[in-house]
């Protein structure tokens, strides 16, 4: 698939964002400037951006509770971001819902998700609706190799290829349910394979190479937006930091594991891989990083400057 | 004004409402090709299958659907086979659709509503036979209708289409072939308004659901008897119209507050507090619940019918609260 070169650079300024918010978000947590639960997207920056890059702004995606990622490949701005991690009022949701519960309709984000298993039947809804209107929208929703041990994303998968729904499910096999490695959570090696019992087109691709997620997911869009019905995409990949949190996941995964995929690093990749084939040049990579850096920075004091919601606000928008 | 049915005036609600708004529409197991308690009979060849959405059995991806539809634009009317059957999908319920707005900073509207079949009386055992509004009435974000009659049937359900909340209509299976008129044309009957079934100066009876009729009942004997009860039917039970009922305690001081549910934790201890917490000053006697006993409904006869609060159950209730006259 032929990417314009505008294109590729934006799918690497766009990873880079994530991780540098992703880092951003770490040391806002260990520095205890912000508070809760965290679980942060690091590593897998191959798989929002290769997979939301083949989408519209009339698309919709569904996310997990490891969801900055999606959400910054989907459009969402680090500062609201940053302001909802904050408990601000500038935050995407007023300070109300917090990192697992981002959300912004008017960018097609159904929102990230506390509950591991629940995006995918909404996802398989916000189809229904474009397919309704005889609109040519897709759905695409993330999720994690544990959450394909849930009732909710075996009925979703069964729905939507039932009513030939368009969505794309992704699979975003990062080894681990939560601190529990694969083999001892499910006796497939391939979620992929859990296509065939939705007679679905099932797909595992390197998550780690953007271009092959952007390709492999590409056409599941496609076939979706033809009306041929769903697919499952299966993106192998690696989360950096633990499963919540901002420790390394050492005490958890062997360092020989963390050393072998953080050497198969996404962005790492993506940046030699565009430098080669003089889509950038090293400068230009190094004045994006530089770019994204500065970002980021002024994001955080946004956020950081933003005033907590006041009590008053505590019964609004229970309802409609 | 002509008399129907209580399940033909959901049917006209539901088909007024869809001919005049094409985003509304209908799902649920059987829904379309059988549907199971015959609600949306007819509905099917009408409005054809895009409208009208047979599902598999997964009772989580339809709610799903129906949330991820809601935040997309459409009204999804849901039904749940029987109420039963709702707690298989809690999550798509308590943490998703009565949540997302409050979460989203106000940025969603989810115009949902969910329609099922409740409560006993035809021997369908213990997980098809349950009343178990008070656990959706706990859940903020959320709103519990309860009609008893067509004429509410028709205006509750068409009034909860037109909501922009998650709205559940819980049907009680007695209800479903009860009589009485029903105008023909649309008509919205706002949620969170108490109607007051019948006047009364001796004791209230806030009486849920298919218990309204079991209340009249009782209040016809009551009155032989020389005691006036007013029988008030909450509709609503999210909102909750606690003005109506306060009212009335004001004027009667006494009341004993029915519904089909088991007592412990169920509606009636809230209606019971609010009472207490409002309008002590006022009360002559205890507020009395009368509701099921705490176990599972049972299958055999004789125990559903002693599981079952009964007209007998209230006139007792309400005998040993309020002085004879006659």
């Amino acid at each position: 698939m032929d990417i314009p070169r505008e294109k590729l650079i934006e799918m690497y300024e766009r990873m880079v964002t994530i991780r540098q918010f992703e880092e951003g978000a770490a040391g806002l947590m260990r520095d205890g400037r912000i508070k809760g639960f965290i679980h942060l997207y690091a590593g897998e920056e191959a798989v929002a951006v290769g997979a939301c890059f083949t989408l519209g702004k009339d698309d919709y995606i569904a996310s997990t509770h490891r969801g900055h990622g999606h959400l910054i490949a989907k459009g969402g701005d680090p500062k609201n971001m940053y302001a909802e991690l904050f408990g601000g009022r500038d935050g995407y949701c007023h300070g109300k819902g917090g990192s697992m519960h981002i959300a912004d309709l008017d960018l097609g984000i159904l929102g990230a998700n506390g509950i591991v298993g629940a995006g995918p039947p909404i996802a398989v809804g916000a189809a229904f609706a474009a397919q309704y209107k005889g609109e040519r929208g897709v759905s695409l929703c993330f999720f994690g190799d544990g959450a394909t041990n849930q009732g909710t994303i075996h009925e979703a998968m069964n729905m939507a290829a039932v009513l030939k729904l368009p969505v794309v499910f992704i699979c975003e096999n990062n080894l681990y349910g939560e601190y529990t490695r694969q083999d001892r959570h499910q006796t497939v090696k391939d979620i992929a394979e859990r296509a065939k019992a939705y007679a679905m087109p099932g797909v595992t691709v390197d998550g780690m190479d953007v271009l092959a997620v952007h390709e492999t997911v590409g056409e599941a869009v496609e076939r979706a937006r033809r009306g041929e019905g769903p697919s499952l995409v299966e993106c192998k990949t690696y989360r950096y930091f633990d499963h919540q949190g901002v420790g390394d996941g050492v005490a958890d995964r062997s360092a020989e594991e963390i050393e072998e995929w953080r050497a198969k690093d996404a962005i790492v990749r993506f940046r030699r891989h565009l430098i080669q084939t003089e889509a950038l040049t090293e400068a230009e990579a190094e004045d994006i990083d530089r770019r994204v850096a500065a970002r980021i920075e002024k994001a955080i004091a946004f956020a950081e400057a933003s005033p907590p919601p006041t009590e008053d606000e505590l019964l609004t928008d229970v309802y409609a | 004004m002509r008399p129907i049915i209580y399940l033909m005036a959901l049917n006209e609600a539901l088909q007024q409402e869809m001919e005049r708004d094409p985003t509304v529409f209908v799902t649920g197991e059987d829904v379309g090709q059988h549907p199971p308690m015959g609600v949306t009979l007819g509905m099917l060849q009408k409005f054809g299958p895009q409208r009208v959405v047979d599902t598999p059995i997964s009772e989580s991806a339809i709610l799903g659907l129906a949330v991820g539809a809601a935040a997309a634009g459409l009204r999804p009317v849901v039904e749940i086979m029987f109420l039963d059957f709702l707690f298989v999908a809690f999550d798509q319920v308590i943490n998703q659709m009565a949540k997302m707005r409050y979460m989203f900073g106000g940025k969603a509207k989810l115009p949902i509503v969910v329609r099922c079949p409740c409560g006993g009386g035809y021997q369908m055992a213990a997980q098809h036979s349950q009343s178990l509004e008070a656990m959706l009435c706990h859940i903020p974000g959320l709103k519990v209708v309860m009609p008893a009659t067509p004429y509410n049937a028709k205006g509750l359900l068409t009034a909860a289409i037109r909501d922009d909340n998650p709205v559940f209509c819980l049907e009680h299976k007695k209800c479903y072939t009860m009589a009485g008129d029903v105008p023909q044309e649309q008509y919205e009957l706002p949620l969170g308004i108490a109607e007051v079934k019948r006047p009364g100066s001796d004791v209230t009876i806030v009486a849920t659901s298919y218990m309204v009729h079991e209340a009249l009942k009782a209040a016809e004997e009551l009155a032989g008897r020389g005691i006036e009860a007013e029988v008030i039917d909450p509709r609503t039970l999210l909102p909750l119209d606690m003005d109506t009922i306060l009212k009335s305690v004001r004027k009667t001081h006494r009341v004993v507050v029915v519904h089909e549910a088991v007592k412990f934790c169920g509606f009636g201890a809230e209606i019971a507090a609010q009472v207490a917490e409002a309008a002590f000053d006022a009360l002559e006697a205890p507020p009395l619940r009368v509701a099921a006993p705490f176990c599972p409904v049972p299958f055999s006869a004789p125990l559903e019918e002693a599981y079952l609060p009964n007209a007998q159950n209230i006139v007792e209730a309400v005998s040993s609260v309020t002085p004879a006259k006659a």
